[in-house]
């Protein structure tokens, strides 16, 4: 185990694929110099220039050629800057990378990682701040997945990498900088499709991902003191989701909160209520947490706005658990 | 077009220039000390070396006409009439920011001054300035739209879009490349193929024209005769223009990643030392100069001061202005 950044957690991560494959290799803008966020630095020394490949600003070339390299049987991580400039290159992530396996009949196989940090960051307002996973998980073909700690980002960059199918891997741009222990293990990874348990508990389950999954942690450790205990899942991959660990965890808690920084209306928390809903029928309580309907801005207050902050977690727990403790859970 | 050698100056002119030329970078440095002072919350994409490509276009434009800037235009703001005083407030997310706080240092717009806004998204701008002049002609309205962009957009697809579709309906349209020969880290032409932006505008159906873009008299003198065109209905045209971006990409990167002494060199060109020297040898006084200067500066640390004292806006303002129908927030059950 080593202590370092998620940043460079990614950082080792690739650099082990590109050892242990040849056909691994990142093309996006700045990445000669360490890409937007340091997440290559050194790279370039290390592989050279045509396995850390410089692009003009040129989404729509960067994630469509990265899905014919991908056909071609290269192991490309089309670096998109931030998941907001993945929307100049809908068509390819969307149409293409995530179609071209089915509509072939099989024939293509699209082994693409298409990175794009997300998340709100130092005041970057409205076209830098986004959180969109829900979209890609709406779309058939694509693997989805939004690490929230180091050890994450090193194991889950790793599989992805490994992946024969397109993965859209989201860090988050405020955790670039968290810390944490990282196994040093090459052969370490962690698989796609498989939550985590951050804390067991029995009054209610949290389910979050990336970010979030920090602040309902906190969320957790204040209800504890008050005497409630939460069994905090993070979720890790959002496509394909670990049902198993929230089936068990909700039947055990009949309570159910999704907590995500993404916008609440038709966020990925709304699928995992319902699959729940439709499983357990009236037998579990749910909410989601998510932003407002709003646009992330700039101004500090304006920003926190949309926040889903810690006391709101705990606030909606409570609600859940000590005001209506012993009732029917809403909606039976 | 005027013979450049002649260099018919108007003195009043020109000292005009020089005053909102350090205006913009005065404002560039203020607010890099604001950054410093933790009180910018975002990053700055300084325009400091670039004033003049600014300056020597807007200055043919009336209020009526419209401009759309780029990240990095911070002067393009100035220069068309915005409050320097409501662009600090911006910068610093305070009330009575030019965007109520919510649009921060790469989304200035104003659109009382014809300021149709910076654009956070690369080469967005290109096509959604087509569509401002496409509005233009269809109103049949006596104004044109002027389109800022850096080299690095040329790259995107929109710029083939925006500028084949301005050429296929002659829009009243005046694209300017301002090329400072960096996209982030990345030099441009490193990145960049074929033997240039005219060519690439010209194949476009769209003539192009190239100045330098530190030459604040050489912009205005081809500016001029690109902008009569351009009203006189045989737009689009373009305008590329070679400046340089003195500080790094943004407000937090030192530009390491820059040869030794390109910075220095190009120091030698700055289109404000240029100016100064020019109306020194026209017979200015030193201390004229000096105080359009110093009062520049004052202007822009007063526009700070103002904005340091300011509110910040009310939470609830992030609920304001998403849309017309449907409210933002979440229903509480
Ligand atoms: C579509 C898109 N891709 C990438 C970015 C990140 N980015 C912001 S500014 C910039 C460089 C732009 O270069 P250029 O157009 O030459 O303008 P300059 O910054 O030099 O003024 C990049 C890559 C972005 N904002 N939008
Ligand atoms: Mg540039």
């Amino acid at each position: 185990m080593s202590q370092m950044t998620y940043l460079e957690a990614g950082r080792i991560a690739l650099e082990e694929e590109m050892r242990h494959d040849a056909m691994v290799w990142a093309v996006g803008q700045d990445l000669g110099r360490g890409g937007a966020f340091g997440q290559y630095r050194g790279l370039v020394e290390v592989f050279g220039s045509d396995r850390i490949c410089d692009a003009p600003i040129s989404e729509a070339a960067i994630l469509g050629g990265s899905v014919g390299a991908a056909m071609m049987g290269t192991r490309p991580i089309a670096d998109m800057r931030m998941s907001d400039f993945v929307l100049c290159a809908m068509d390819e992530l969307v149409n293409q990378a995530a179609k071209a396996r089915f509509k072939s009949g099989g024939q293509a196989r699209v082994p693409l990682v298409v990175r794009a940090p997300i998340g709100i960051h130092w005041s970057s307002a409205a076209q830098h701040s986004q959180s969109l996973e829900a979209w890609y998980a709406h779309v058939p073909g694509l693997v989805v997945v939004c690490p929230a700690i180091p050890a994450d980002n090193k194991g889950l960059l790793k599989s992805a990498i490994r992946c024969d199918d397109p993965v859209v891997f989201m860090e988050h741009k405020a955790l670039l900088c968290s810390e944490g222990e990282v196994p040093d293990d090459v052969d370490y990874t962690v698989p796609l499709g498989q939550a985590s348990k951050v804390c067991e508990g029995k009054d209610l389950t949290i389910v979050s991902w990336s970010n979030q999954v920090h602040l309902a942690t906190k969320a957790a450790q204040m209800l504890a003191e008050e005497g409630v205990s939460v069994d905090l899942i993070d979720l890790r991959t959002l496509w394909p989701w670990d049902k198993t660990m929230v089936f068990e965890s909700v039947e055990r808690t009949k309570r159910l909160i999704v907590a995500h920084e993404a916008v609440a209306v038709g966020g990925f928390g709304g699928e995992i209520v319902a699959t729940v809903a439709e499983k357990f029928g009236g037998a579990i309580a749910v909410r989601r947490l998510g932003a407002p309907r709003a646009p992330v801005g700039y101004a500090p207050p304006i920003e926190d706005a949309v926040r889903v902050t810690e006391e709101a977690i705990a606030a909606a727990v409570r609600e859940m658990v000590v005001c209506k403790s012993g009732g029917a859970p809403r909606g039976a | 077009m005027k013979n450049r050698s002649q260099r018919i100056i108007n003195v009043a002119r020109l000292r005009a220039h020089y005053l909102l030329m350090h205006r913009i970078r005065a404002l560039e440095e203020v607010a890099a000390r604001a950054f410093e002072d933790k009180l910018v919350h975002g990053f700055l994409y300084p325009s400091i070396g670039q004033e003049a490509l600014t300056v020597g276009v807007i200055a043919h434009l009336t209020k009526r006409d419209l401009v759309l800037s780029t990240h990095r235009g911070h002067g393009q703001a100035l220069a068309k009439g915005a409050s320097s005083t409501a662009m600090f407030h911006e910068l610093l997310g305070r009330e009575g920011g030019i965007c109520g706080g919510k649009g921060g240092p790469p989304h200035i717009a104003d659109f009382g001054v014809g300021l149709l806004g910076s654009n956070g998204v690369i080469s967005a701008n290109i096509v959604i300035g087509a569509g401002a002049a496409h509005a233009v002609k269809l109103k049949k309205e006596d104004r044109i739209v002027v389109c800022y962009f850096g080299d690095g957009a040329t790259n995107r697809g929109p710029f083939l879009e925006g500028l084949n579709w301005a050429a296929v309906f002659k829009l009243p349209l005046l694209f300017v490349c301002e090329d400072n020969g960096y996209a982030a880290t990345t030099k441009t032409r490193t990145m960049t193929a074929g033997p240039g932006f005219l060519d690439r505008a010209s194949a476009l159906g769209v003539p192009a024209v190239e100045v330098d873009g530190n030459d604040v008299v050489a912009v205005e003198a081809t500016a001029a005769e690109l902008i009569r065109k351009v009203r006189a209905g045989e737009g689009p045209l373009f305008l590329h223009a070679k400046t340089f971006r003195v500080t790094g990409h943004t407000s937090s990167d030192p530009g390491a990643y820059r040869p030794k002494g390109e910075v220095e060199a190009a120091k030698a060109h700055d289109p404000i030392a240029r100016l100064r020297e020019l109306l020194i040898g026209a017979g200015v006084a030193v201390d004229v100069l000096d105080a359009d200067k110093a009062s520049a500066y004052a202007e822009m640390d007063a526009a700070y001061r103002s904005a340091r004292e300011a509110a910040f806006p009310a939470a609830r303002m992030a609920f304001v202005d998403v849309q017309d129908v449907g409210s933002p927030l979440v229903e509480a059950f």
